[in-house]
């Protein structure tokens, strides 16, 4: 985790702030959520407690916790209470893994009559080596908790769509892991820092021997992967169980799926999971193809060189730079995360067949099928 | 290598959730009674034992899906090399390589969809 004590605390406390933040947005999101929710559906929504109604989230989060304890007689006491602690692992250990911003440098200094530093941060809980695979690992986590709620409850609708979901889930992952396949091709390499380097700058190409510039867009993986993007955006709607693809709480059938029997900030600790999923399912989109946290025309660098130009090289400005693009990051996400509560609003439910045959027959040979034009298309123009 | 990191936010992220849902527990009133503690089933008594039958499409899905994770997984380290093998001037021979295991892969998935495996009554 770092060399001395200070290094150690630091990053220490950056992953616990990673992790809050995951914590917090999922209020933020609720309320987005409902009131978005209310507007689409030509109504107010949630607009009394607080300005906007914004802290009506908080007022929920006191009811959760007044809420009375309860577990139903069939339950298996360990599967019933572990599952909503496991929810919350796989989102947080994956969001951890994800570049938030460019890296910023601490100088060197004395204090307490010691000399520390100079120290490199970068805004990103730890950086893993082959980042998007250990992604790719931590997420799918998440079926166990599902699995652990719907047998430890004891009741049969939960077991129901706790198999149901697991079901969707790992059927939706064969196409993801194949876009993925795709992107790691364009980007040769398994790194988010290193995919979002490659995407600074206006887009540019080596098309059959030529070098090809388009000056008015930038060099975004979008460019590259169009069918990729749209079928992961698909798969990650079924990957984090939201409408259309939302059948394991499909509630005509099974009631409320694999948190049936559960209440109270139980069901909150499922919630939390779930929007992590969201979040991170997001943030992997921008870093995939829309240039992650770096802004359209201005590469990180340069912004660098006009912050040191205004405060002098030091702290200041890379601090200022690392959280300018931390913001520039959160504004991407936040526009993803629209897409994907107005998309909730606008589609109604699959059937369950019509979700399998969807996964298994259309998006599978689609993924592939992208996944073999990437390849002819950039062997050919790099060979000729 | 960041695996102290990766322990310690899933510690933390544990620790978290335990100690949340252990004030929630003592902070709500508790009211029991036998028949509020029944298993949820619309207001009847439960007839169905828990472990009810599942269909045995699931197990199906499951197996298809560790047999074709298994060969996508594969295809991560061929997309990561591809660079050198163009810098060598050896990108056909890549791609035939990798095309001759993706014939198999199609071939599977075709025979699946004509034995019906993934057919959904």
């Amino acid at each position: 985790m770092g060399a001395d004590f200070l290094e150690v605390s630091l990053n220490a406390l950056k992953l616990i702030f990673f992790f809050l933040m995951m914590v917090q947005m999922v209020p933020l999101l609720v309320w987005l959520e409902r009131r978005g929710a209310g507007f689409i559906q030509d109504r107010l929504g949630p607009n009394r407690v607080g300005p906007f109604g914004l802290t009506q989230l908080l007022a929920d989060a006191v009811k959760f916790l007044m809420k009375e304890e309860f577990i139903p007689q069939k339950a298996v006491k360990f599967l019933f209470y572990g599952a909503p602690i496991f929810a919350l692992i796989p989102a947080s250990l994956a969001l951890c893994a994800i570049p938030f911003g460019p890296k910023f440098e601490i100088p060197a200094f004395s204090f307490w009559g010691r000399h520390w530093g100079p120290y490199e941060f970068i805004l990103q809980g730890y950086e893993v080596g082959v980042g998007i695979v250990f992604i790719l690992a931590a997420a799918s986590l998440a079926v166990y908790s599902i699995l652990m709620a719907g047998w430890g409850s004891g009741n049969k609708y939960s077991l129901l769509g706790a198999i149901r979901a697991s079901s969707q889930i790992i059927s939706y992952e064969l196409a993801l892991g194949l876009t993925i396949v795709a992107v790691v091709l364009i980007y040769g390499t398994f790194s988010l820092n290193e995919m979002v380097t490659l995407q600074r700058g206006p887009l540019s190409f080596e098309f059959f021997g030529k070098m090809v510039t388009i000056d008015f867009l930038p060099n975004w993986g979008i460019f590259y992967q169009p069918i990729g993007a749209f079928l992961f955006l698909a798969a990650s709607f079924a990957e984090s169980n939201r409408l259309p693809f939302d059948l394991p709480e499909g509630e005509a059938e099974l009631v409320a799926g694999f948190h049936t029997e559960y209440g109270g900030f139980k069901m909150n600790l499922f919630f939390i999971g779930e929007y992590g999923h969201m979040i991170v399912a997001s943030a992997l989109l921008i870093t995939f193809y829309f240039g992650g946290y770096e802004l359209p025309f201005l590469t990180s660098q340069e912004l660098l060189a006009i912050y040191q130009e205004a405060f002098g090289v030091g702290l200041t400005s890379s601090l200022l730079n690392a959280l300018t693009h931390f913001a520039v990051f959160m504004f991407k996400i936040f526009i993803v995360l629209w897409i994907f509560i107005h998309v909730r609003w606008t589609l109604p439910r699959f059937r369950y067949d019509q979700l399998m045959e969807l996964g298994w027959k259309t998006m599978l040979p689609w993924a592939l099928g992208n996944l073999l034009l990437t390849a002819l298309i950039y062997v050919a123009s790099k060979t000729y | 290598m960041p695996l102290p990191s990766v322990f310690f936010l899933a510690g933390f992220v544990t620790l978290f959730g335990f100690l949340l849902l252990f004030v929630a527990s003592k902070i709500g009133e508790v009211v029991r009674d036998r028949v509020k503690s029944e298993t949820y089933e619309c207001g009847l008594p439960v007839e169905e034992k828990v472990d009810t039958k599942i269909s045995i499409k699931f197990y199906l899905t499951a197996i298809l899906f560790i047999i074709f994770d298994i060969e996508i997984i594969f295809l991560y380290p061929w997309a990561v090399s591809l660079k050198e093998f163009l810098a060598q001037g050896l990108g056909w021979y890549s791609l035939i390589g990798v095309g001759i295991f993706l014939l198999i892969f199609i071939f599977g998935l075709w025979w699946e969809i004509k034995s019906k495996a993934l057919d959904w009554e």
